[in-house]
């Protein structure tokens, strides 16, 4: 075959696998959507961050204005030190409350960030001082069969001690209320 | 008597067995020292950069059909397996993220150079082998023209070269038969469809590690190819073995080294 036809046609391919390379980038991943220009950088602490992990996304209603940078753990106070880089175009007042959230019941977690009303904004170094801890699944199931076993626990119980009566009524609460509860609309 | 004749059997045994093992340990040995003179005699090679040229079109552009055709099935098999299994946890909008997510990490380097090794890599061994078998590289050598500057360089780096772009091309037209499988076919919303896979594939981790992979498997298979043909008995019997080892040990290779590198890109 002529050389300039073979050249024509690894051309033609090169310039396929560039394309295909760039459809991808731009269709199928988030390189336009992922980067956010320039940012800074604040810091929130939280008791607990549940599942939170670097690069999951900074929401404010609902749109994503940054990135979980860093996360971090501070050894003098129990408590997870997470850094935000935060879109420069975005200003959000000091006292910004944020949040632990989860998309969907069992989704990725990301933080959300509710405006104050303070006139001075955040800058670059702040500390995000009002924060809300991650829902921990288990702990609120616990907290619920502990809240429905204390009501006929308070009855019942009168010299036990609190160790012996939160098992037994725990037991209790298991085989009445609340599973019943659940479970019975699902049979038919 | 008898005592003896077990004796010597055990000793051939173990002849055998050091001998199998000094051979392999030589031919790799031998494989490193060919891709040394590979890489050394690259940059005389590219002075004729038509003759690499050449060969991405009989590596890279013939093999685009095979390439392109098992790419668009791939993806709309896997379409139609993810649909019936996420369907059941009612999550099937994550089709896309599915499709998109397999074909970029793993299919599309691994199923690519799987076939680029049989389509491609078998050819070159054999006609590295039929040029050695009919004493072509000896007449260039008696040229003065190096075989490896001449015929191996030209091959190899095609080899590089073609790799990633068939990868690439092999996860774009997956991802495009998994679309049509699950959008017109079955009725996944195709708002949520390209969402949720931008949402979830990244460029770093997921796409430019799948091009990584590629290149280093573009790299393997390449020199295997290669070498089984530059070190093939010259007859028409050991041509055709080394085509049946370049595939083989291609294959091999390509799982291994997928294997080692997914473990890399995930720990990092």
């Amino acid at each position: 075959m002529e050389r300039t036809t073979i050249d024509l046609w690894v051309g033609i391919f090169v310039a396929l696998g560039l394309a295909a390379l760039l459809g991808l980038a731009m269709k199928v991943g988030n390189l336009t959507t992922g980067s956010i220009g320039e940012t800074f950088t604040v810091t929130a602490n939280f008791e607990n961050i549940g599942g939170l992990k670097p690069r999951a996304p900074v929401k404010s209603a609902g749109v994503v204005v940054g990135r979980v940078a860093d996360i971090k753990f501070d050894p003098a106070t129990f408590e997870a030190v997470v850094s935000l880089n935060i879109d420069k175009r975005y200003h959000f007042p000091k006292d910004t409350f944020a949040n632990i959230y989860t998309a969907g019941l069992l989704g990725e977690q990301y933080i959300g960030l509710e405006a104050g009303g303070d006139e001075a904004s955040l800058v670059n170094g702040d500390k995000i001082t009002q924060t809300q801890d991650a829902v921990v699944l288990e702990k609120m199931i616990s907290q619920f069969l502990y809240n429905k076993a204390a009501e006929p626990a308070a009855e019942s119980t009168s010299s036990n001690d609190s160790g012996s009566a939160s098992t037994k009524s725990n037991n209790d609460a298991l085989g009445a209320n609340p599973l019943d509860a659940i479970t019975e609309p699902v049979k038919p | 008597m008898i005592k003896s004749n077990l004796f010597v059997g055990l000793i051939r045994t173990l002849r055998g067995i050091g001998h199998d093992f000094s051979k392999r340990i030589w031919r790799l040995g031998a494989g490193a020292r060919l891709f040394g003179l590979t890489l050394a005699y690259s940059g005389e090679s590219f002075r004729r950069f038509h003759l690499t040229i050449r060969e991405v079109y009989f590596t890279g552009v013939l093999s685009l059909i095979i390439i392109l055709v098992s790419a668009f099935f791939v993806g709309m098999v896997l379409a139609l397996q993810g649909y019936y299994t996420l369907q059941k946890y009612g999550s099937s909008e994550s089709i896309g993220v599915l499709v998109a997510l397999s074909l970029l990490r793993e299919l599309g380097p691994v199923v690519t150079a799987l076939l680029f090794a049989g389509r491609a890599g078998t050819a070159i061994t054999a006609e590295i082998g039929l040029m050695k078998a009919t004493e072509q590289l000896s007449a260039m050598e008696m040229m003065a023209v190096s075989p490896i500057s001449r015929v191996i360089a030209p091959r190899f780096w095609a080899g590089v070269i073609a790799m990633p772009v068939l990868a690439t091309l092999f996860s774009m037209v997956g991802i495009l038969g998994g679309y049509l499988v699950a959008v017109p076919l079955i009725g996944v919303d195709a708002g949520a469809f390209w969402s949720q896979m931008q949402a979830n594939v990244d460029w770093q981790f997921d796409i430019l590690n799948g091009v990584i992979k590629s290149l280093v498997f573009g790299v393997a298979c390449t020199m295997i190819a290669l070498f089984e043909g530059y070190d093939a008995p010259p007859t028409a019997e050991g041509v055709s073995r080394a085509t049946t080892r370049t595939v083989v040990t291609s294959s091999l290779a390509i799982l291994g080294l997928d294997f080692v590198l997914t473990s890399f890109m995930i720990s990092m």
